[in-house]
């Protein structure tokens, strides 16, 4: 039962890249006296407060601390929950849509020019550009050099960063403000212009222009402000409600809202990026800890169904990544300043069975299973960094698929042989999913989707939603850019329909 | 508690999934402890009993191949024990024993001793913080940037 209530034209459930994009977008309306509130599940962390500590700042700053599992419990899946969302946990990787995919994605009346010319203008505004040469470690150098040797068309990725210091630890909150995500940018402008941003308040249920919310009081000793509001249930009445909660959450809340049945295709499509990492060990130390992270990729997508990304990772999150336990193991652990790492993510595509589904609590539930081309895809790549670690030097490659973890350089010449008696076993090989995608995919009507091409939920003119769950299939790259432009079209719509909607 | 840090088990878990956590004092099984406990605080009552039960699983099926329990057999039978549930052809099985072993390795590599042991500094200073490393941070590229169709 509430026991407050408010009211506001528009209300925007979530700050990440889709809630922050759609706040600033349509903040110029608050102008014309026009009230509208960001509600924001995580907490607002000071600057201070970003100390780059591993668990700490993951328990701060992610969903379940970072281990928010699969139904099955073989995959866990990363996704922020702060001021600023997955933006905030992000390497700041800016990708603009890959044409190939909008045009497979085949979503009537959406197309690549449009979401081209928005991510664009996000990327300007973001300050995406490549890191500058002096600044790349060898982490990152290793790995184009590694490319380079075997011909691969190794790519630098624009970064959306500015006074970056290289601390490395972009995953973890980055402790310089350096990243422009969503918390930098968009939302402290959209504040500026007059949007309400409430934190660390869950919204509970959507109804017909309202919506149920639970505000937390702030635990003792935890990291972030107390809600601007006071602890409590609210019914909040507006006018105009705008779903940004993320792929996970944005189809839970709407099966918790009992929209499941007016929109058969809730929840379904669901994909990820499901990714492992492989590492190689050098006979000497390189800077990998220092300097930006993620710089180069190898975008295999179309062809081989994986892509290769440079990454670094904190010793508890590279310890849980290397497959195996015992003496093994802990050798790479130990070699850690030695380390060179290449993260592999696999393209899964959308189909019947992996979905969101909630529990009897109305908690998010995701049903997913590997499918084939996911784990070629995995088993593929793993061995096209192992081939790129050797060619870049190291000592030997921990390889999480293979018989015998551990591969020594002599034993290079055979991994074709080792790939063919390699084995991926759902949860013994150890995968974590980035990127969680759809579960509100765009479409033509209910028989084949939840909402339009502008995020408008089927039947419902005054419900949007605007984040990754709109994704109809993989987007196959980071998506945060892909996410800001169509958040930008979900706030041109509402714009243009405020006089109607309101 | 889920996982008692005195208990015998415990510990031979813990040291077969991380042979240097042998080597630990009472205080860093406490501050292994505590990572475990901050990482549990907030999970639902089944993880822990399904934990529980796997740690009690593994002291008492070797009874049945080696007629011991878990903690007393040698270092290498333990870490068959656990290979065998790592690559039991149950799927829950396997499951099981990666979460296990997940909070295991949070415990062991989530305390600031064990990052500092493994020679893990990253620090919010960045390069500015490489200090006699700096020369060698800074190595020239050659990179080719120019082909970047999307640059704004």
């Amino acid at each position: 039962m509430a026991n407050h209530n408010r009211t506001y034209d528009i209300v925007i459930v979530g700050s990440g890249a889709g809630g922050g994009t759609v706040a600033q977008e349509l903040s110029p309306l608050c102008r014309r006296g026009m009230r509208i509130a960001v509600l924001e599940k995580g907490p607002r962390l000071r600057d201070e407060e970003f100390t780059g500590r591993e668990l700490e700042m993951a328990g701060a700053l992610y969903e379940d601390g970072g281990g928010f599992l699969t139904a099955d419990g073989a995959m866990t899946i990363a996704f922020g929950c702060a001021y600023g969302g997955s933006t905030v946990v992000y390497t700041g990787t800016s990708m603009l849509p890959p044409e190939r995919v909008i045009d497979k994605w085949s979503v009537p009346g959406l197309t690549h020019a449009d979401l081209d010319c928005r991510a664009r203008k996000f990327m300007t505004e973001n300050n995406a550009h490549f890191v500058e040469d002096g600044l790349i470690n060898e982490n990152n150098k290793l790995f184009v050099e590694g490319c380079r040797k075997l011909n691969y068309d190794v790519q630098q990725f624009p970064v959306n960063i500015k006074g970056c210091r290289g601390s490395s630890l972009c995953n973890l909150g980055c402790p310089n403000q350096a990243k422009q995500g969503t918390d930098r940018v968009q939302l402290p402008r959209a504040e500026r212009n007059g949007v309400e941003v409430v934190t660390r308040c869950q919204v509970l249920t959507v109804g017909e222009k309202t919506l149920a919310v639970r505000v937390a009081a702030k635990p003792a000793g935890a990291k972030g402000d107390a809600s601007p509001w006071e602890p409590g249930d609210y019914q909040i009445d507006a006018k105009i409600i705008v779903l940004c909660a993320g792929a996970v959450n944005t189809p839970a809340l709407l099966l918790r809202s009992g929209m499941g049945r007016s929109l058969p295709r809730l929840g379904y499509g669901f994909t990820s990026h499901p990714a492992f990492i492989i590492v190689g060990e050098h006979t000497r130390p390189i800077t990998n800890f220092v300097g930006h992270p993620k710089s180069y990729y190898l975008d295999l997508a179309e062809s081989d169904h994986f892509v290769l990304e440079t990454c670094m990772y904190f010793p508890f999150i590279t310890a849980k990544s290397l497959a195996g336990f015992g003496a093994p193991h802990s050798a790479f652990m130990r070699a850690f300043p030695r380390l060179q790492m290449i993260l592999v993510l696999a393209c899964d595509e959308a189909d019947g069975h992996n979905r969101i589904a909630i529990d009897k609590a109305g908690r998010p539930v995701v049903h997913y299973r590997f499918q084939a081309k996911a784990v070629v895809g995995l088993m593929c790549g793993a061995f096209t960094a192992a081939e790129i670690l050797f060619a870049a030097g190291a000592a030997r490659v921990h390889m999480p698929v293979a018989r015998n973890t551990t591969i020594e350089a002599a034993d290079a010449a055979r991994l074709p042989e080792i790939a063919a008696a390699a084995e991926f076993q759902p949860g013994k090989t150890p995968v974590s999913a980035a990127h969680p995608q759809g579960g509100c995919g765009m479409g033509s009507g209910p028989t084949d989707s939840v909402t339009d091409s502008y995020g408008r939920v089927h039947g419902l003119p005054w419900l949007f939603v605007a984040d990754a769950s709109l994704f109809p299939n993989s987007l196959e790259i980071n998506p945060y850019v892909t996410i800001m432009a169509l958040a930008d079209r979900v706030a041109q719509r509402i714009r243009e329909e405020v006089p109607a909607l309101l | 508690m889920p996982l008692d840090p005195e208990s015998a088990i415990f510990r031979a878990v813990v040291s077969t999934i991380v042979p240097e956590a042998a080597a630990l004092d009472g205080q860093g099984w406490h501050d292994l402890h505590r990572v475990i406990e901050a990482l549990l605080r907030e999970r639902p009552e089944s993880l822990k009993r399904q934990l529980r039960i796997f740690l009690a699983a593994i002291q008492w099926l070797p009874v049945i191949r080696y007629g011991r329990p878990f903690t007393r057999l040698r270092p290498d039978a333990r870490a068959r024990v656990l290979a065998h549930l790592q690559n039991d052809r149950i799927q829950k099985v396997r499951v099981g024993f990666w979460g296990l072993r997940t909070i295991v390795l949070a415990g062991y590599y989530g305390r600031p001793q064990a990052a500092q042991a493994i020679g893990y500094a990253a620090s919010p200073r960045g390069w500015d913080a490489c200090g006699a490393r700096a020369p060698a941070c800074r190595v020239e590229t050659r990179l080719d940037t120019s082909g970047f169709h999307g640059e704004p």
